[in-house]
């Protein structure tokens, strides 16, 4: 049985139901993060004056630096892994998904070297309000990566030529699907950076 | 004829996209730099989210071609948004009507 929708636009709609379901999941996934933003302007509003920005001192702005750099590589690498299918080009199209799964592991790696550094000084979530909403908000957009990762090295495999070659639009349409929820992991981060590490 | 044509629209999309990139990165260091200046926190806290939120409009409209997106998607955005502020605003409201407290929520941020 064919999925509908999924290669031509819904008359109704003007859009084909997997581009639509992940906007709508997306919508769900920006109400779960602002829970979590609301959740920290609480907590810092209600601590005492300069408890939040003694324990963001702790952190190390140029680790979190070069993983913005990383993440925004990883998300224009994956658009021009979409752009290569457009253009019908599979090998170039490998070669930029390889480059964005190369940066999320370097995301990671640095990710990993960051919290590693904070649990060898016996800093922990349960240390004071500041670590537990950082661990709280940077722990859920690294889970967020991980899930990606798991995708890409999906859509990496072997398969996935037997899916181009299959159906390229349909093929297409997921990537480009899928690179909608990786370019939101982004954008998550571009607003934990700054009010995580420089405020 | 038509694949010359998409080929050619694509490679201006790319060349769009590296622009982002550039301004991406670009913006980045400016929001360390600004960091480094001396603003009181709210002022701190307003130039950060700026510059955050020109980042956001950058990856949302080009890289998730919102600037060419369907009405609905937009509409669907637009309700998310308004209720994205409403729950990040009550805990604001909340520590306002706090009695005896004579600290704003400006004041303490």
């Amino acid at each position: 049985m064919e999925i509908p929708y999924v290669v031509e636009e819904r008359e109704d709609t003007g859009l084909i139901n997997s581009k639509l379901g992940i906007w709508i999941f997306l919508a769900s996934e920006v109400m779960l993060f602002g829970g979590l933003f609301s959740a920290y302007i609480f907590l810092r509003t209600a601590a005492l004056p300069g408890d939040f920005e003694r324990w963001a001192s702790e952190l190390s702005v140029p680790m979190a630096t070069v993983n913005t750099m990383v993440l925004i590589s990883s998300s224009v690498s994956m658009v021009m892994a979409w752009a290569s299918l457009k253009m019908k080009d599979f090998s170039k199209y490998k070669m930029y998904l390889g480059l964005t799964i190369l940066c999320s592991f370097i995301f990671l790696t640095i990710k990993y070297f960051e919290y590693s550094g904070k649990f060898s000084h016996d800093i922990y979530p349960s240390s004071n309000t500041f670590m537990a909403i950082y661990f709280t908000l940077t722990g859920l957009h690294v889970l967020h990566i991980i899930g990606g990762v798991v995708v890409m090295l999906y859509f990496y495999l072997p398969i996935s030529h037997s899916m181009w070659e299959k159906q390229p639009e349909q093929f297409t349409n997921r990537i480009e699907v899928f690179g909608l929820y990786w370019h939101f992991v982004d954008l998550v981060w571009i607003f934990l950076f700054p009010v995580l590490y420089l405020l | 004829m038509s694949d010359n044509h998409n080929s050619a629209s694509m490679q201006n999309h790319i060349r769009i996209y590296l622009m982002v990139f550039g301004a991406l990165g670009v913006l980045t260091i400016i929001t360390v730099l600004a960091s480094y200046l001396n603003l009181s926190t709210s002022e701190g806290i307003f130039l950060a989210l700026i510059i955050a939120s020109v980042k956001a409009s950058l990856v949302l409209g080009y890289f998730m071609h919102l600037i060419s997106e369907r009405k609905l998607i937009i509409w669907i955005l637009l309700i998310t948004v308004f209720f994205f502020f409403v729950m990040i605003f009550l805990p604001l409201i909340s520590n306002i009507d706090h009695a005896g407290d004579p600290a704003q929520w400006w004041e303490v941020i």
